[in-house]
Parts: C-alpha cells; structure tokens; sequence
C-alpha cells in the first residue's frame, strides 16, 4: 500500500510542475506587450515601465520562469495590481466560500443521484427509470447559468422565499452562533443563502452521477453472486444494498472525484450569478479588471486542489478495491 | 471468354442493384431503431436549418433597434418571444444566435478533434518516450478543471469568437486523444495491419490508410458529444462577458444581459437558456444513440 501511495505521489510530480509552467506562460499568451494591455490606453510609459519590473518582465524568459518556480516553491504567489494585497491571502479569504459551496453541492448531487440510480436499475424500463433518465439527459444538457437563473425567477422573484444574492455567514461558524445562542436565526440565514447557489452546482453532477449508479450498478445485478444471494433467499433489498450497490460504488467514487474538477468549473459561473463571495467571483473580477496575478494565483489554486483530490479518490479507490494496487 | 465476362458482369449489376436500395433503407432501419437518434438528429437539422436560413426564418432584424417597442412581453406586437432592453427582436436573435453556437461547436471541436486525433493516433502507434510525452501533456491538461482552464485561456488571449474557438479547441482535444490511442493500440496488433507491414507499406500509409478508418466509429461519437459540451462552454463564457461581443448575438450574452431584467422581463433570460438546452439535448441524443447503436452491432458480433 505504500509503495502505491509513493508511487501515485510520485506521479504527481511532474503533474505539478507541468500545471505550474502551463500557468506561468498564460502571461505570455496575452497579445503584444503584457504590461501594456494590462495597463490599458491610458497608462503612461513610466507606469507600464513600472508594472513590467513587477511582472519581471523584464528578465529572459528562462529566468522569469525560475524565479515564479522558486516563489511559488516558497508559497508566494505575486501581489495583486489592483490592491496591494498578496495573491495568496485573497485565495485564502475567498476559498472556504467556495469550498462550503462545492460540498454542500457535491452533498445534493449524491443525495438525488445515489438513490434515483439505484430504483433506476432495479427497476430498470419502468416509468421511474424512464422518468429518472429523462431528467438526467435534461441534467446534462442544462447549462449550469441557466438553471440559476430559472430558480431565481422561481424561488427570489416570484415565490420570494431565498435571496437571490449573497451570502450569510459561513455555514460552520452559522453552526457554531446557533449552538452558542440557541437561536436558529444565524443557521437559517446561511442555508437560506446557500441552497439554491448549490442546487444550481449540483444538479448537473447529479445528473451524471444518476446515470453512472445505473449503469454500473445494472452490470453487478447481473453478476452470478448476485443470483447467487438470490437463490439462498436473501431479501431483496439486502442484495440490493449488500451485495450489489457496495460493489457498484467502486467506479462511482472515480466519477465523484472528477466531479470536483467540474464543480469548481460550475462553481465560477454560479458564484458569479448568485453573487457568491468565493473564488470563481475572485477570478471573474480579477479578469474583468486585468488583475492577471490574481487570476493566474487562482488557477494554480484550483489545479493544485483539484490534483490533491484527485490523488485522494486514487488512494480511496486503492484501499476500496486492491485489484488496482497490483495494476 | 466473352460470354462468360457478360454473365459476371451481369450478376454484379445485380447484386449492385440489389444492394443499393438496401444501403439507403439500411441507413434507416438503423437509425429508426434508436429513438434518440431520430429525436436528437431531427432537433440538430432544425437547428442547423435556424443556421443558415436566420435570415428567413427570423421575422426581424435582430440588430435593429426600436426604442418604443423596449421590454415586450412575448407575443406582443407581433414579436413572438418579445423583445429586449434595446427594443430588438427576441426569436430573431436567438435564430441567429444559432448560427454563433454551432461555428463555435463545429470548429472548436474540429480543432480539437485535429490535434487529439493525430497526437492518439502517434502516440498509439509509435509508443515509447512519444506516448510518454504525449500522455504526460494529457494528464496536465486534465488536471485543470476544463472550464477554469478555457476562462483562463480567453482572459489571456482576450474575447471574441475566434480567441474563443481556440481556447475550447486547445482545451477539450484530451478525451479524443485517450480515445484514438486505445484504438490504435489494440488496432495495431491486428493481422491486416500485419500484411499491409508485409507488403510494404509505410508508417504514414498505415496509419491514415489502415488504421484511423477503422476509428472513425468512436470519433463521430465523441465529436458530436463534443459539439454540444463546446455549444455549453461558448455560451457560458459569453455569459460571463468573455466570449462572444456584442452586438453580435449569442446566447450566452443575451442572457447575461436579460438578467438585469430577470423581474420585469424574465422571457429575457428563459428562452435563449432553452435554446442552448434543446441545442445540446440534440447533439447528446444523438451522439448517446449512435453510440449505442455502434456499441450494440459490436455485442452482434
């Protein structure tokens, strides 16, 4: 088991320092003088001259290349043009939005899609599992902005039960006010600001997670130990549960950790129309204000948090299924 | 000798006759046999009808502006999805905003397909340090978030339609490369790349001649499964402003904008988000149908 995990962290490593050199030449795909469009028309030669010495650009381009490794090896991740603020500590204060976003996103996703795929393979060509596939198809096809949209009109501007914009205070401190108080008011608030921004985040996942539970768990139902279990006369809803759906989990781990990567690509659109404080806004900002530190600092963020997931579902999957050690 | 020329001769012009007419009922029966195939291609030749009959089928100008008519509802005045702030034409702006969403689709995605195409078909025929490289190039790539890495292309590179088609190109060109590989490595073993190898021909011949004819299967399917996820990707980009400028329509900008009037003027941002969810719900039928059709006469087999 070690050596897997030494292995797989391995691995990661020329992963990383390939997502680091694909950021750091972002800069460079910017057309013409960098410092110059970031700056804009009105900038004077002095200013431009200014920013180019903070880009470094002024340097080769082997040793600008050196110098970002060695800073971000340092954990600096540049200072922002527009603030004067480090990169780093505006990901740092805008990640946990984000990240209570994409959970409680990741949460409704499995939370619909585990069990509508389950009844939609056991009860396979029936009216649910039509019904069920047909939502799915809808689910995938949705554009992730529209779908917020839709609850807005539905939910802030006729219904007017949840905000359509905003955040109220961070769900776990929320927690915490209404243990200390005993007043639910705090935790109602933050949900209350929170579900439809995760609805919106997590339906497509759970579009996709549904068909994926369906289709692997159809292939263990019809496994010979599932007819196995049959013929002793187990229950059918222990087989259901036992036997079948905790086999069937294996591939659907896999799939749930790809799904982070596209809940933190859903969660910049749908931060952005809920107004949502985190990460996806810091970068839309960023780019509309040619704050290009910021928006490179971010994607590093993402990537980096993205690949440390995804080497965690390798590890779990490892641990779940030992096949794939001797691989 | 002559007789005998005339009979064969004649049995082929038979058997071609024969099977003629078979070949076009053939490519029915197929496709009839899958629902979603016949719904998804009906709903992708509308919209590529849309494409390129907008001038036709729109019953406005989609640019022309006309202050007295601002914010009608649809069905109003003869504006059958309503109009916008500008007082534009509403259904005429989305027929046209068809024709932004599938050059977008379509080249983007032939872009991709370009590049992932021949660096699978390289790197599973050739193997070695090549296939190392090439994988190694894939699993950064795959690294980013597919979305955060287009944004992050086009906030370098600026917005517009173009900048656009490249970034998604450069960005979902991936999957077809896994894709094309594990067929060719499992291709390449097979005995008639064996003989053509024996009778001489070369690498170049090999591969475009022999091998990526028999991969076209599984790249029409992920192809037309790409057009739709590219169809998504321009227009959430345009609705983030990075993408398509106006006052050029897509669907994507003009529900960003109709957002600034979700309470007097929800039709703004409902019906073009519609028409991407058609849009896309067609490129996937079909691609899922064909998908299973091809998977299914594979199992026949």
């Amino acid at each position: 088991m070690m050596t897997f995990v030494g292995k797989r962290i391995l691995h990661l490593i020329p992963v990383l320092l390939g997502i680091s050199i694909l950021v750091f030449f972002l800069l460079h795909l910017i057309p013409g003088d960098p410092a110059m469009t970031l700056l804009g028309q009105e900038a004077t030669p002095e200013e431009i001259n200014r920013l180019r010495e903070v880009l470094g650009l002024n340097e080769p381009l082997y040793i600008q290349l050196l110098v970002f490794l060695k800073n971000l090896a340092l954990g600096d991740l540049g200072t922002s043009i527009f603030q004067d603020v480090s990169v780093l500590s505006l990901i740092l204060t805008h990640l946990p939005a984000t990240l209570e976003l994409a959970t409680l996103a990741l949460l409704i996703a499995l939370l619909i899609a585990i069990p509508l795929g389950i009844v939609s393979a056991v009860k396979q060509f029936s009216w649910v599992d039509y019904v069920s596939m047909f939502f799915a198809q809808l689910g995938v096809s949705m554009p992730v902005f529209w779908l917020g949209v839709l609850l807005i009109i539905g939910f802030s501007v006729n219904l007017n039960i949840f905000p359509s914009f905003g955040r109220g205070e961070p769900l776990v401190e929320s927690i915490l006010m209404t243990i200390q108080s005993g007043n639910l008011f705090y935790i109602i608030d933050s949900l209350k600001h929170l579900i439809l921004p995760a609805l919106t985040l997590g339906v497509m996942s759970a579009a996709i997670i549904t068909r994926m539970v369906r289709s692997s768990m159809l292939e263990i139902l019809n496994e010979d130990y599932v007819r196995t279990a049959e013929a002793k006369g187990v229950r059918s809803f222990w087989i259901i549960m036992k036997h079948a759906f905790r086999n069937a989990l294996i591939p659907v781990i896999t799939i749930v950790g790809l799904q982070f990567g596209n809940l933190m690509g859903g969660a910049i659109v749908t931060e952005t129309v809920f107004g949502w404080p985190g990460i996806g806004r810091l970068i839309i900002t960023a780019i509309s204000q040619r704050d290009f530190p910021v928006v490179q600092g971010c994607v590093l963020a993402i990537a980096l948090l993205f690949a440390f997931i995804n080497l965690i579902v390798d590890i779990l999957y490892a641990v779940i299924n030992p096949k794939i050690k001797s691989n | 000798m002559e007789y005998n020329t005339e009979i064969i001769n004649q049995t082929e012009i038979e058997i071609v006759n024969k099977k003629e007419p078979g070949r076009v009922r053939k490519f029915f029966s197929f496709i009839s046999n899958s629902k979603s195939v016949l719904i998804g291609g009906v709903i992708v030749l509308i919209i590529i009808i849309c494409a390129l009959f907008a001038p036709v089928i729109s019953t406005h100008d989609p640019y022309e502006m006309q202050m007295s008519d601002r914010l009608l509802e649809p069905m109003e005045k003869g504006h059958l999805l309503g109009t916008d702030h500008y007082g534009r034409d509403l259904f005429s702006r989305i027929v046209y905003g068809a024709r932004v969403s599938l050059k977008v689709g379509m080249v983007s995605v032939s872009l991709s397909l370009l590049i992932g195409v021949i660096l699978g078909l390289v790197a599973g025929y050739y193997g070695g340090w090549l296939d190392s490289i090439i994988m190694r190039i894939v699993d950064i790539v795959l690294s980013f978030p597919v979305l955060l890495l287009a944004i992050a292309l086009v906030a370098a590179l600026g917005p517009g339609i173009e900048n656009v088609i490249i970034a998604l190109g450069l960005v979902y060109w991936t999957n077809y490369a896994r894709i094309v590989r594990a067929n060719v490595m499992s291709l390449k073993e097979e005995e008639f790349i064996q003989a053509a190898r024996t009778i001489g021909s070369n690498d170049f011949r090999i591969i475009f001649f022999n091998i990526l004819p028999n991969c076209l299967a599984p790249i029409i399917v992920v192809g037309t499964l790409g057009i739709g996820i590219a169809i998504v990707a321009e227009a959430t980009l345009s609705f983030l402003g990075l993408g398509i400028q106006p006052p050029e329509s897509s669907w994507g900008w003009t529900l960003a904008f109709g957002m600034k009037f979700i309470r007097d003027a929800p039709h703004l941002s409902i019906y073009p988000g519609l028409a991407i969810m058609i849009t896309v719900l067609g490129f996937n039928l079909l691609g899922d149908g064909v998908r299973d059709l091809t998977d299914s006469k594979l199992k026949r087999k």
